[in-house]
């Protein structure tokens, strides 16, 4: 078995993913995450002006067999929430990369980038 | 301790099914998708590998009479060919298992055979064993858990695709109905009998035999994780997680199939359940939906709207059909009416639910 893994994207251990436009940083969980979890049934996600601190949970994935948490690859103010998941959490399967992204945060410390793994250290890890 | 592991576990590896421990059994929990195989079954065709129930066969003078006095329903109503669901209780009228007794039909080489849950077979062929010594009856109580492969093949299309490998008149079996014939050319019992919901068939053949007869089954292959979807919408019973003699002490009563429980035959358990009976149970296993967001989980606490703790979740799920979170708890029998207001607390939260008769679907 496979995974995508984007290249232009930095990962934390525990399967999200990241991907930096200025000062913004989206955030979803990985391929993989989502394989693991099997059939997404439920997102719940912080609201708009919450505060993320790198490495805390900031809401929760369930899928039909699992609960799972999701954890903050940065620091800072969610600026943005993918509610259509609440509707269609079956995105988080589909395209977890893309339309299944769960939230945006300003960036309290772009120097929280770099604890980041690469695309080469993730892949390695779920190899 | 290892797992024990059922004849199709090369199959299964080879089809990506992802495994789980269930009852000490490597298992498979999902091939592609529960949602998809919980659909698959519900509106066509599904084969799951249930090789982890138990069989235990009974035979000799005595056999009925052992069988009769170990479980609640009556086993001196079935003629050779049918089946009943009963439950396994302990003197006090607690469930120790639930399970199906088959009367086989004549041509079979043992008269009954019972099937226990994964991981109970060898508790249950012990408790007939040391029952047919404690009373003095001749029977033979042999554990054929190793011997049979099972296999359900589950949904309305589950008649039509048996039929292409079986000359048995299935057509004409009742539900419960159980024949001796050909699968695939593999000599199998074939029963009327599931645990979805559907229209459907579990075979039991030879376990060197299963995947000649898993293979013959052309159909999507199905985990254990849609087999609980399924069984949920449909309010069936866990053995072990709805109820359990150790963590969720339970009558047949309160578990909502007392159907099951014949007073008019001699067995274990039989006096405390006449007196339950007469007496009236005080809590009992009731659906439950979810209003606000959120899935109950086994376990969760069930409140009142004013907070009071009334109960916890045995098992919940979200729906695959529905779309709905569902779930089951034994609550105080004042809580049964469909559509009282609960609570469900989900990680500290407390959502808003209602209770509601299952079976959760039109079946």
């Amino acid at each position: 078995m496979s995974f995508d893994v984007p290249d232009d994207l930095r990962y934390l251990e525990s399967h999200e993913w990241v991907r930096v436009d200025d000062a913004t940083a989206r955030v979803g969980i990985t391929d993989f995450a989502q394989d693991e979890l099997g059939d997404v049934v439920f997102v719940e996600l912080p609201d708009d002006g919450e505060e993320l601190t790198a490495g805390e949970e900031f809401g929760v994935v369930e899928s039909i067999k699992a609960v799972s948490d999701v954890y903050a690859p940065v620091s800072g103010t969610v600026t943005a929430v993918n509610d259509a998941l609440f509707d269609e959490p079956e995105l988080v399967n589909e395209d977890p990369f893309g339309e299944g992204w769960m939230l945006e945060v300003e960036l309290a410390d772009a120097g929280e980038l770099d604890d980041l793994l690469s695309p080469e250290e993730y892949g390695d890890q779920i190899a | 301790m290892s797992l024990r592991t059922p004849p199709l576990s090369g199959v299964h590896e080879e089809a990506g099914a992802s495994m789980t421990d269930f009852g000490g059994w490597e298992m498979p929990v999902e091939f592609e998708s529960i949602r998809e195989e919980h659909a698959t079954v519900r509106s066509a065709v599904g084969k799951f590998d249930v090789s982890h129930m138990g069989e235990v066969t009974v035979d000799g003078p005595e056999a009925e009479r052992l069988t009769q006095r170990l479980t609640t329903n009556d086993v001196a109503a079935l003629d050779p060919g049918e089946a009943q669901y009963a439950a396994i209780t302990d003197g006090d009228g607690v469930m120790l298992d639930d399970t199906v007794v088959y009367r086989l039909p004549a041509e079979a080489d043992d008269e009954f055979l019972f099937v226990p849950n994964a991981g109970h077979d060898e508790e249950m062929a012990e408790r007939w064993t040391s029952h047919r010594e404690q009373w003095g009856l001749d029977a033979t109580v042999t554990n054929r858990t190793t011997e049979y492969a099972m296999i359900a093949l589950q949904g309305p299309d589950a008649p039509d695709l048996l039929a292409e490998r079986t000359d048995i008149r299935l057509a004409e079996m009742d539900r419960f109905g159980v024949e001796r014939g050909p699968v695939a050319g593999v000599d199998s019992l074939v029963a009327r009998t599931g645990y979805t919901g559907e229209r459907g068939f579990e075979i039991l053949c030879p376990w060197d035999a299963a995947e000649t007869v898993w293979t013959a089954l052309e159909c999507p292959p199905c985990g254990l994780g849609a087999r609980d979807t399924l069984r949920l919408e449909m309010g069936f019973l866990l053995s072990g997680q709805d109820f359990d003699p150790e963590d969720e002490p339970r009558t047949p009563y309160e578990a909502g199939i007392g159907w099951t429980v014949k007073l008019d035959t001699e067995f274990v358990g039989r006096d405390a359940l006449e007196q339950q009976d007469a007496e009236g149970i005080t809590e009992k296993l009731v659906g439950i939906e979810l209003v606000d967001r959120g899935i109950p989980r086994h376990g969760y606490e069930v409140q009142t709207p004013d907070g009071e703790s009334i109960g916890h979740v045995t098992s919940g799920t979200m729906s695959p059909t529905l779309g709905e979170a569902i779930a089951l708890a034994y609550l105080p029998v004042e809580y049964r009416d469909p559509g009282t207001s609960l609570r469900v607390v989900v990680r500290g939260e407390p959502k808003k639910a209602r209770t509601r008769a299952p079976p959760f679907i039109d079946r």
